[in-house]
């Protein structure tokens, strides 16, 4: 696509590490391949997804412009590069960033490529990497190799592999911490990339590190594998160790992590690493990529047969010297500040807007005088221009010393705390000294409709807004509700990590008044603290366009009744689920098109959400068929399981969220075939036959998957519960339901159409 | 030079006041690509409003993206080609010039901008997003100088302007036009 694609090779030569360039230079062959049609468009993806090419939305040659279904018309002649998936149309790139950790020349390669592939915006992951968006395919060779020469790969950034391998940002100038786990997160992510261990996966693995157990930075326990610092004596020596988790994971429906080993020695790290990929590898589940992540494997073998698998695999494990060279390399790990220590003296002149600044965005280091300066990125996202004037500052008053988060921000470690009056007006005059760090306006969003191709509602147009808002009205500044976090996911695949925030959204859609209308599902109660300690649990569906004001409600009405020292999580879980719902119980309702069309259209959108040929002569608000109160009633049981669940009704629970699948189930028979039986074992027969026989009920993207949900639950009924399989099965029933909705909505527009 | 620029970038700054609100845009690019208003493939709008000095609205095309950019503080049309475009460079200058510009007439006509948005069509930088292709050293500015003046002489109807490389080197290679202060009054709409 670039004139200068074939140039850069040459000129790039001799500065990139050769087995990286021989990896580009392979990838660059497979692409000329599939263009020859000589490698299967399945083989393909995969090939370019292990390099961080990713789809996005639209780029099947498919795009709903608010009116009708448009083909986009792309040039012909050209293979697929994946399933249904167009070579010319954008995509996304994925750049690894190990533990996030990265120097000024880095960021200024990335906001060159920013620039000259993609849109001139970098967007910072909730997994520390950087992505650029509305790349064309034939760039990326290049821009792999700019990356390359300034020693960044994008290798297993995608795919079925070993995922960035993250770490708290504070790691090393941490004032909690155990130890510094940098150079142990860099040398597992070295160590492991491209391991052959490590590339048969069913699917993807995400590992990371924290130094500590109570604070959140790392979120170990949602991670596939994650390692805390710990120090244990051991004959009369102390020693470093980490306690290890696994099975842990977000997605569809979120599971913590098991406790694996309380103390494992650092020595151990490596093999144990590939001793769990070797189980992965061998038990864990390939065909059925829906069930396919190591939490089911762990889920189904339990955590102690797990361990003996594994202890078995590391007992089988033939020594690798690599192990103890990565070990030998930790001590010489260290980073240094580039100017003396120093403090912000009373007489020191500060700049309008100073303090509010340092209470939010500046974080004390444990090494007196010096402090981690957060800069606060909305949505994720920086401009080219912006990346280099961190680079700029990194330089000038550090030793590069730059990170990611994992709540999309950047973090500049060892300022002088002299100079941070002076870095401070520099961060305001490049507009990047928003005072909101770690506070309710820093909001995390996943990409949504703006670029994914499964999201369903505008994440990041709902996170703008509520930013926008929260900023206005100051609510970030002071006071109990500043430091609460909000986190946005586009639909139910939780990349907003939306189960461990406060107050939690995820994309949903519901049929109103004839018309598909955007709304998000509200979780409280999940857990920031304690590395993603708590889950939050759905409380119920709400219109885009109302969110700010239910939010707006939410907090006003902790701040009104809240004991003192109340935490949010102590009074949601105080005044409890239902009457948390019945405080935005009247927000749920949609006005017809008619009234107020605003309703219908996304945030940051203009488009009409609805599939547009539904007519309007359907809808108008009167005419609701029975299936809409059917699928409500199916939602108020799965909310009612929540409550039975959280009063310790655990087999009450889990009854009552098989009935909500299976009235679900009934309600679409009804609307499909005019009736249904009543009998369970009838239900399930003929809702498998005309539902999942025929794929009616299929997602797009997940298949039968939420039918798979249904079926288990009714294989399963009448077996005894504990409290996690219950409350797995209060979130399957919610995703079944919103599938059912789905479902409906395809039936309806099917109808229409005839 | 290895080879002949290509990927020109092209922004015509709007006259001020420029509105500060973008969210018309929104709703005019999607209304756009309803309308196949453009002669080439349009795929979506991208919305980066949050972004102070970012590239506000964006409409994301296949050849080319068209935004109503704000880099610098400083709103204007920002034409960035994508495809190549054969030919020497002036013909490339100018298939990026009448597309902006003639971009910047149907956003000024536009009712959600309620007339409050005007371009100056002689305000304008040229940006050549192709490091490898234009390094931005003097060099290259001198090497392209004649081409570019001989372009926007053609442009401005007059040799009274002067082309500003503005910047810094790790930036791509941005030339400004600056025509005398007269020829920057607000145009007739």
């Amino acid at each position: 696509m670039k004139a200068s694609n074939p140039f850069w090779k040459d000129y790039l030569d001799g500065q990139m590490p050769p087995h990286l360039a021989a990896e580009i230079d392979a990838f660059e062959s497979d692409l000329a391949l599939r263009r020859q049609g000589k490698i299967d468009e399945r083989v393909f993806a995969e090939i370019r997804l292990r390099r961080g090419v990713y789809g996005q939305r639209y780029d099947s040659g498919q795009r709903h412009d608010g009116r009708t279904t448009r083909t986009l018309a792309y040039p012909d002649g050209k293979p697929t590069k994946g399933p249904k998936t167009v070579w010319d149309a954008p995509g996304m790139q994925r750049i690894k960033i190990p533990f996030g950790g990265l120097n000024a020349r880095q960021l200024e390669v990335i906001a060159e490529l920013a620039e000259e592939y993609a849109d001139g915006v970098a967007h910072v992951t909730t997994r520390q990497d950087f992505q650029l968006h509305f790349v064309h395919i034939d760039d990326t060779p290049t821009l792999m190799r700019r990356l390359a020469a300034v020693g960044i790969t994008t290798r297993e950034a995608c795919g079925n592999t070993i995922r960035n391998v993250t770490a708290c940002p504070l790691a090393g100038v941490c004032r909690d911490e155990t130890f510094d786990v940098t150079p142990y997160a860099r040398m597992t992510a070295y160590y492991l990339l491209g391991h052959p261990e490590c590339q048969d996966f069913g699917r993807k693995f995400k590992i990371a590190f924290s130094g500590c157990k109570e604070n959140p930075c790392a979120l170990v326990r949602m991670h596939d594998m994650g390692f805390i610092a710990v120090v244990r004596e051991i004959d009369g020596t102390l020693r470093r160790g980490f306690e290890v988790y696994v099975g842990g994971g977000l997605g569809t429906v979120p599971y913590q992590a098991k406790l694996f080993a309380e103390f494992l020695p650092v020595e151990e790290l490596l093999p144990l690493a590939i001793a769990v990929a070797r189980v992965y590898t061998k038990y864990g589940e390939k065909k059925n990529r829906n069930t396919a992540r190591i939490k089911f494997l762990v889920n189904k073998l339990g955590i102690e047969e797990f361990k003996r698998l594994v202890e078995e695999e590391r007992a089988g494990l033939a020594p690798d010297p690599r192990w103890e060279e990565m070990l030998r390399q930790i001590p010489a790990y260290q980073e240094a500040p580039l100017k003396d220590a120093g403090l912000v003296e009373i007489t020191t002149p500060r700049p309008e807007g100073f303090e509010l600044w340092y209470r939010r965005n500046v974080y004390r280091q444990r090494q007196f005088g010096y402090a981690a300066v957060t800069i606060a990125l909305p949505l994720g996202d920086i401009t080219a221009d912006q990346l280099r004037r961190v680079a700029d500052l990194a330089r000038k008053y550090t030793r590069e010393t730059v990170r990611t988060t994992v709540e999309q921000n950047l973090v500049l470690r060892w300022v002088s705390e002299a100079d941070l009056p002076a870095l401070y007006a520099e961060l305001e005059a490049a507009q990047l000294a928003e005072p909101v760090a770690g506070s309710i306006a820093d909001i995390v969003a996943c990409p949504g409709t703006d670029t994914c191709k499964l999201g369903i509602a505008s994440s990041r147009g709902l996170a703008a807004e509520l930013r926008k808002r929260l900023v206005a009205q100051g609510v970030h500044e002071d006071g109990d509700v500043s430091n609460l976090h909000i986190k946005i996911s586009g639909c139910f695949n939780s990349c907003g990590q939306h189960h461990v925030a406060d107050i939690g959204f995820y994309g949903v859609s519901r049929n109103k008044n004839g018309y598909t209308v955007p709304h998000f599902q509200l979780l409280l109660g999940g857990q920031w603290e304690e590395n993603a300690g708590a889950y939050g649990l759905a409380i119920g569906a709400i219109p885009a366009k109302r969110v700010p004001e239910a939010l707006e409600r939410i907090t006003q009405r902790y701040l009104k009744e809240r004991a003192f020292g109340e935490s949010f999580g102590a009074f949601i879980k105080r005044i409890g689920k239902a009457e948390c719902k019945k405080m935005i119980e009247d927000l749920m309702h949609v006005p017809p098109y008619e009234e107020d069309p605003s309703f219908y259209v996304d945030w940051s959108d203009a488009r009409v959400f609805t599939i547009g040929d539904l007519g309007v002569g359907e809808c108008a608000g009167e005419l609701v068929s029975p299936i809409d109160f059917q699928l409500a009633a199916c939602e108020r049981e799965a909310f009612e399981a929540q409550l039975l669940l959280d009063a310790g009704q655990i087999e009450r629970a889990a009854q009552a969220a098989y009935a909500a699948m299976m009235h679900g189930a009934q309600a679409l028979l009804r609307f499909k075939l005019g009736s249904s039986p009543e009998e369970p074992e009838a239900v399930y027969q003929q809702f498998r036959e005309h539902f999942y026989d025929t794929q009616l009920f299929f997602d797009p993207f997940a298949q039968g998957k939420f039918a798979h949900y249904y079926f288990a639950a009714h294989r399963r009924n009448g077996a005894a519960h504990d409290a996690e399989s219950a409350r797995q099965q209060i979130e399957e029933a919610q995703l079944f339901l919103e599938a059912a909705h789905s479902c409906y909505a395809r039936m309806l527009s099917a109808r229409a159409g005839k | 030079m290895l080879h002949e620029p290509e990927h020109i970038n092209l922004k015509i700054f709007a006259c001020e006041p420029a509105p500060r609100d973008l969210a018309g845009a929104i709703l005019v690019f999607h209304r756009w690509i309803q309308e196949s208003a453009l002669d080439e493939l349009l795929i979506d709008v991208a919305d980066y409003r949050h972004l102070p000095a970012g590239p506000g609205v964006i409409l994301v095309g296949f050849e080319a993206n068209y935004s109503l950019d704000l880099a610098e503080n400083r709103l204007g049309l920002l034409y960035n080609r994508k495809k190549p475009v054969p030919g020497p460079l002036a013909g490339k200058l100018r298939q990026a010039y009448e597309a902006a510009w003639s971009a910047c007439r149907r956003l000024e006509a536009e009712p959600e901008f309620r007339g409050e948005l005007r371009f100056h069509p002689h305000a304008c930088e040229v940006i050549f997003n192709d490091r490898l292709l234009a390094p931005n050293t003097p060099e290259t500015f001198e090497a392209l100088r004649a081409e570019l003046e001989a372009f926007f002489a053609g442009l401005l109807g007059s040799t009274d302007f002067k082309l500003e490389r503005v910047g810094e080197p790790r930036e791509r290679l941005r030339v400004r036009v600056a025509p005398q202060a007269s020829a920057l009054a607000p145009q007739p709409a």
